[in-house]
């Protein structure tokens, strides 16, 4: 969404009032929202109209009689004309109904809300990782211009830039599993563990914790530890690297100098004046940079066998079962639309020169 | 203006091209493209980074060329008695859980390889210059539906719209490049339609547009030419993300399909031997690792050219 800067070049009188501003914005970042989240019911209804697998013989199989396939074809509304499919469409996924999963046989929604947790779970730790290493090594990198370290720091970027990251998962597995050791291998936790803990928020460290099982949540820590790493150094090269150019923006600015002129130590001048000024612009990144992790989570729940909604799109699309890949594929621009709105609004709440 | 050029003046240029490219006034318009592209090469030349870039590039474009050559043997032809052996004098890379030599398939996987990104860049850029020019140009409702489809397909990852087009195209390398190309166009008209706004209110397009020239032909002839540069620009940094989503759909088996040796897929067939023959894992890896590489250098090399703001 583009910023508005009318407000520094027009007197503020000739400007309308506030709420009124206020107001037009509401209502042009809802109805963007509104028209984008259509635009993604029609885009997935098209995906799963393009299919060229019937889904009706995938449903009773081709053994069946013609009576049972008119009966069938009938009964999904495949005879109607496509605007009224496309409503049934809509109405369907407004009541979180995505049909049943061939291959699990459960309703798609019981399913997501199952796998789901998993891969939170893994894209958080990633996350937390990303930013913890990423934040202080893109303003080193910055305050240290052109030195060893900053180009450290951009070499280490451009190979999280350009690693496939399922390759990256598999040479972690083969030295620190295999060879080494250090690591639990694929899945959640060892095999043995499985299904001891209930799953009460779906996060297996909270799980574990709050059932008192510690040597369950040390065996997961042991296996999130090598995924939720490289998550964590696909997030921290994106996040290095837009910390390094915000940083630099802000060191060149006068109040920098201003700041060493009046005798403020180095450390000060970097963590209380310039960097809390990039904190909202951080912010936007640490959004953008989850939903990279959601797109990295389908490859590294793949080869880490992580019981997660990667996983499971993924089964789904091996087998062609439109229903589960509809629904994952929309959840997932959803999930994309709210947080680019979060950091939009974020950005609009925290940085006083957008009101 | 060539009747000022005195012959002094033309003989010096016979002598060095150099002081043709480097003369200060440029007396045809060849000359003076010729000029703005040799001071952008010696901008890009001091970038070693960029170089190294270019340099990745031209040995993977050398090493598809001449593929029969560095390596006379089929990338299919099986030697199963050897099969599984780790790299040696004879095999480079090692041979794989079918007996193939892992070396001849990667040498032939870079055919693949850039066959796929060429193909998504000739596909993705026209599709995205004619979405964008046209919306920046007409404007109105126009601009609103075309802009607000580009943002449905935006607010996909790329991976995943993609894995979601092939699962309804069925597997397989052609569709691994149609679905591609549906996630890579996006970017290319936003850029096309924000390069059109500034260019649409310019006098040439006013006087052609009153010499009676109609829409599509100011939009085709006059305004997407001016286009271009930017939008391949803005593809050639993007073909490091076609490598990778590519790969990675062929990892996950929904690219290219054995036994093609496209680098993803022979990655994905050596997961299961990964633990006891670690080099049919490694070896297209790295090599999907260096191909992308070469293309970031390179695009961040052009873009530190064409656009020298950071400086």
């Amino acid at each position: 969404m583009v910023q508005n800067n009318t407000a520094t070049s027009v007197p503020r009188k000739f400007l309308a009032p506030v709420w009124k501003q206020r107001l037009r914005t509401a209502w042009r970042i809802t109805s963007s929202v509104v028209v984008t989240l259509f635009g993604l019911l029609a885009l997935t209804f098209f995906i799963g109209r393009l299919l060229p697998i019937d889904p009706v013989i995938s449903i009773i199989g081709d053994q069946a009689d013609q009576a049972t396939y008119d009966a069938v074809f009938k009964k999904l509304g495949l005879d109607q004309p496509l605007y009224i499919q496309f409503y049934r469409y809509i109405s369907d996924v407004a009541r979180f109904d995505f049909g049943t999963a061939i291959f699990s046989g459960q309703l798609v929604i019981e399913d997501i809300k199952r796998v789901f947790p998993a891969t939170v779970e893994l894209s958080t730790i990633g996350l937390l990782f990303g930013a913890l290493f990423g934040v202080p090594m893109g303003v080193f990198a910055a305050v240290y211009r052109n030195t060893l370290f900053d180009h450290f720091v951009r070499v280490f970027g451009l190979i999280g830039y350009s690693a496939p990251i399922f390759w990256l998962g598999l040479m972690g597995l083969i030295v620190f599993y295999g060879w080494l050791g250090w690591v639990g291998g694929p899945g959640r936790v060892d095999s043995y563990y499985i299904g001891i803990v209930d799953a009460v928020t779906g996060s297996i460290l909270i799980d574990a914790v709050m059932a008192d099982e510690w040597e369950i949540f040390w065996n997961a820590i042991n296996h999130i530890i090598m995924p939720g790493l490289l998550l964590g150094f696909i997030a921290m090269a994106y996040i290095a690297r837009m910390t390094r150019s915000f940083m630099l923006e802000q060191l060149n600015q006068e109040y920098i100098v201003t700041a060493r002129v009046k005798g403020l130590s180095h450390a000060r001048v970097i963590w209380s004046h310039a960097f809390p000024n990039i904190t909202v612009p951080l912010i936007t990144v640490l959004a953008l940079s989850y939903g990279l992790l959601l797109e990295g989570a389908v490859l590294t729940e793949t080869v880490f066998a992580w019981p997660g909604f990667g996983q499971y799109l993924t089964n789904a699309l091996l087998i062609g079962d439109m229903n589960a890949v509809v629904a994952c594929t929309l959840l997932i621009g959803i999930i994309f639309i709210s947080l680019n709105l979060l950091s939009d609004l974020f950005y609009r709440v925290l940085d006083p020169r957008t009101k | 203006m060539k009747g000022k050029k005195t012959a002094d003046e033309r003989s010096s240029y016979k002598d060095s091209w150099r002081a043709w490219l480097r003369a200060e006034i440029a007396y045809s318009p060849t000359q003076a493209r010729m000029q703005r592209l040799y001071f952008g090469w010696l901008r890009f030349i001091e970038n070693p980074m960029a170089v190294i870039g270019l340099a990745i590039i031209v040995f993977i474009c050398l090493v598809a060329l001449f593929a029969s050559l560095i390596v006379p043997g089929s990338p299919t032809a099986q030697e199963l008695e050897i099969r599984l052996t780790s790299p040696s004098a004879e095999h480079w890379f090692g041979m794989d859980e079918l007996g193939r030599d892992v070396y001849t398939r990667i040498v032939h996987g870079s055919r693949i390889t850039l066959l796929i990104v060429l193909l998504v860049a000739i596909i993705a850029a026209p599709v995205g210059l004619a979405v964008g020019t046209v919306a920046g140009y007409f404007g109105g409702w126009i601009d609103t539906i075309l802009m607000r489809t580009t943002d449905v397909f935006l607010s996909f990852p790329g991976l995943v719209l993609a894995l979601a087009f092939v699962a309804a195209l069925g597997p397989g390398i052609e569709n691994a490049i149609i679905a591609v190309s549906l996630t890579a166009w996006p970017p290319i008209a936003r850029l096309a339609r924000a390069e059109t706004l500034t260019i649409r209110n310019s006098d040439y397009i006013s006087a052609v547009r009153i010499q009676g020239a109609s829409n599509w032909r100011i939009i085709f002839k006059h305004i997407s030419p001016m286009c271009i540069p930017s939008v391949v620009v803005r593809i050639t940094l993007n073909m490091a993300g076609i490598i990778l989503t590519a790969a990675g759909l062929g990892f996950l088996g929904l690219g290219a399909q054995p036994p093609s040796p496209e680098w993803g897929a022979m990655l994905s067939s050596g997961r299961i031997y990964m633990f006891e023959s670690w080099w049919i894992a490694a070896m297209p890896g790295t090599a999907i690792l260096i191909a992308s590489l070469g293309f970031n250098l390179f695009g961040d090399g052009l873009r530190d050219v064409l656009d020298p703001r950071d400086e």
